[in-house]
């Protein structure tokens, strides 16, 4: 290739002020809770969360299980109910935007069901599971599958006219066009709707434990408000976000090089 | 060179093409008034016009892809009803598979037709050989510069080994120097391997260095077709030949276009 790889460097202030600005953010908040500007039964400062959180490690009480425990559930619940999204909303979504009878009879559907907020669903879901993992993956699935048929959906749908007639032109028939044409040009969308789906599934999956669990991310913060420990929602709500942000980033890795020959 | 089996018959014969757009559904636009054209087998036909003139609709109605309003397009004999692999198509977006390498976007008509895999790679080869992209076969599109990429246009049409090859004019795009190399690349190939060409310009040097014949449309709608010109000077032409500028001016000339 012409090209040749540079690396640019980022300029100094906008390397230091990032800095600047997350160690004025704890030390205030820090400071904040030392001298007890904020009552201790509001907020827990950085390093409070921090103690707990190495202690949490190695033990259940108060809340009944250890942080491992509480991430490896979450992130169980969170992951079956994301592939499940994925394995039937996406190829519904490719066959929505190609099959004209597909797409009429799971439109209306689909269209019914997708303004209800998934957490909308909790009470008739603990009827049908109970508090269980299978009702959490039914909630998380619920919220998952949306953006996965809009995006593969849309993503079929913007396929270049042209390329299709030549396919045409080539003697393709429909299904050929479906596989070698339209799914490979919806893929960038589809992936995008990786991440969508992600970040959907991760906020249900947090509503979905609130409300019903006895273990989970969710529950720890739930447990924190009503023992009225602020340390321990704190640590609930940081530990979802690292986790989700961890999670994040596997999935963009994996995005970018399998889509490394698409990217034009 | 292949034989005619019908001799005196043509390869492409549009007869008395009308064709009207309904837009917005009320709105007429009549965008070809009564066009007749005949192009005999391997016969390099340029169509010369200015932007809105309709010869691209024209070409996309001899490809299949839009069906005339009144008249008839026959491709030996045979009545056009949609777009088929015996015309090749070259666009000037180039409208290359981005996610194929250059092997698999000239592959991809043989199969699609379900030519075997050792077969189609011969295919590929061949015309990959044939438009200069020996060494690029595993490259993306968007690794290629804008020449290379229309070249990849060729080689894909050609590879369905059609009778008609069809090109919206493939170079639109290009810078100057690039276009002219690469009019001169589609003079070698053509002559390399003939076949019955309909090529749409609107640039009147292109048309001259190219054409065996040139047919120029009217500026303005309904496209209707205006003078027919035979251009009979030897390949490889040079653009500076008397009798080249001759003609540019008399086409200049009669179609009234600046340049």
């Amino acid at each position: 290739m012409a090209y040749e790889q540079v690396k640019v460097k980022t300029p100094l202030i906008l390397r230091l002020l990032p800095i600047l600005s997350i160690i004025t953010f704890f030390g205030t908040w820090q400071l904040v809770v030392d001298w007890e500007i904020v009552p201790s039964t509001m907020l827990a400062s950085p390093i409070q969360i921090f103690q707990l959180f190495l202690v949490k490690w190695t033990e259940v009480n108060p809340d009944g299980a250890l942080l491992s425990q509480h991430i490896w559930t979450s992130v169980q619940e969170a992951f079956t109910g994301y592939l499940l999204a994925l394995l039937v909303g996406i190829p519904l979504g490719l066959a929505m935007g190609w099959f004209i009878v597909v797409e009429g009879l799971s439109r209306p559907i689909f269209e019914m069901i997708r303004p209800i907020p998934p957490v909308a669903w909790i009470p008739l879901v603990i009827f049908w599971f109970g508090i269980g993992i299978s009702g959490k993956v039914f909630i998380i699935w619920i919220g998952g599958i949306v953006p996965c048929v809009i995006n593969s959906y849309e993503g079929v749908r913007m396929t270049n006219p042209t390329l299709i007639q030549m396919a045409r032109t080539y003697g393709a028939t429909d299904w050929q066009i479906f596989k070698q044409i339209c799914i490979p040009s919806a893929l960038p969308m589809v992936f995008g709707a990786l991440q969508i789906a992600l970040a959907c599934c991760w906020t249900n999956l947090v509503a979905a434990e609130l409300l019903a669990a006895d273990v989970g991310l969710g529950f720890l913060i739930t447990m924190g408000r009503k023992l009225a420990l602020p340390d321990m929602v704190l640590l609930g709500m940081i530990m979802i976000g690292l986790t989700g942000v961890v999670i994040g980033v596997v999935i963009n890795y994996f995005e970018k090089r399998l889509l490394a020959g698409i990217r034009r | 060179m292949r034989e005619e089996r019908h001799p005196g018959q043509a390869k492409i014969e549009c007869k008395d093409i009308t064709k009207v757009f309904i837009q917005k559904g009320k709105q007429r636009v009549h965008v070809l008034d009564h066009i007749s054209l005949d192009v005999k087998e391997n016969e390099f036909v340029v169509i010369l016009g200015p932007g809105q003139s309709g010869k691209s609709t024209l070409l996309r109605i001899i490809a299949g892809l839009e069906t005339p309003t009144e008249g008839h397009v026959r491709i030996d004999g045979q009545e056009v009803e949609g777009p088929g692999p015996e015309r090749g198509l070259v666009f000037q977006g180039y409208m290359l598979f981005a996610w194929k390498t250059v092997l698999g976007n000239v592959e991809m008509g043989p199969k699609l037709r379900g030519v075997p895999k050792k077969e189609r790679r011969e295919i590929a080869a061949h015309y990959i050989h044939l438009v200069g992209l020996d060494g690029f076969e595993n490259h993306y599109p968007h690794q290629l510069s804008g020449g290379m990429k229309q070249r990849v246009g060729i080689a894909r049409a050609y590879a369905n080994n059609p009778q008609v090859m069809l090109l919206d004019e493939p170079f639109g795009q290009l810078d100057a120097q690039t276009r002219y190399f690469m009019e001169k690349e589609t003079a070698r190939i053509w002559e390399t391997e003939k076949r019955t060409i309909l090529f749409v310009t609107n640039n009147i040097d292109e048309a001259i260095y190219l054409a065996d014949r040139i047919v120029t449309m009217e500026g303005k709608l309904p496209g209707r077709m205006h003078v027919v010109y035979r251009v009979d000077l030897p390949r490889p032409r040079e653009h500076t030949d008397m009798a080249f500028l001759k003609l540019r001016h008399e086409i200049t000339e009669a179609s009234e276009l600046t340049l």
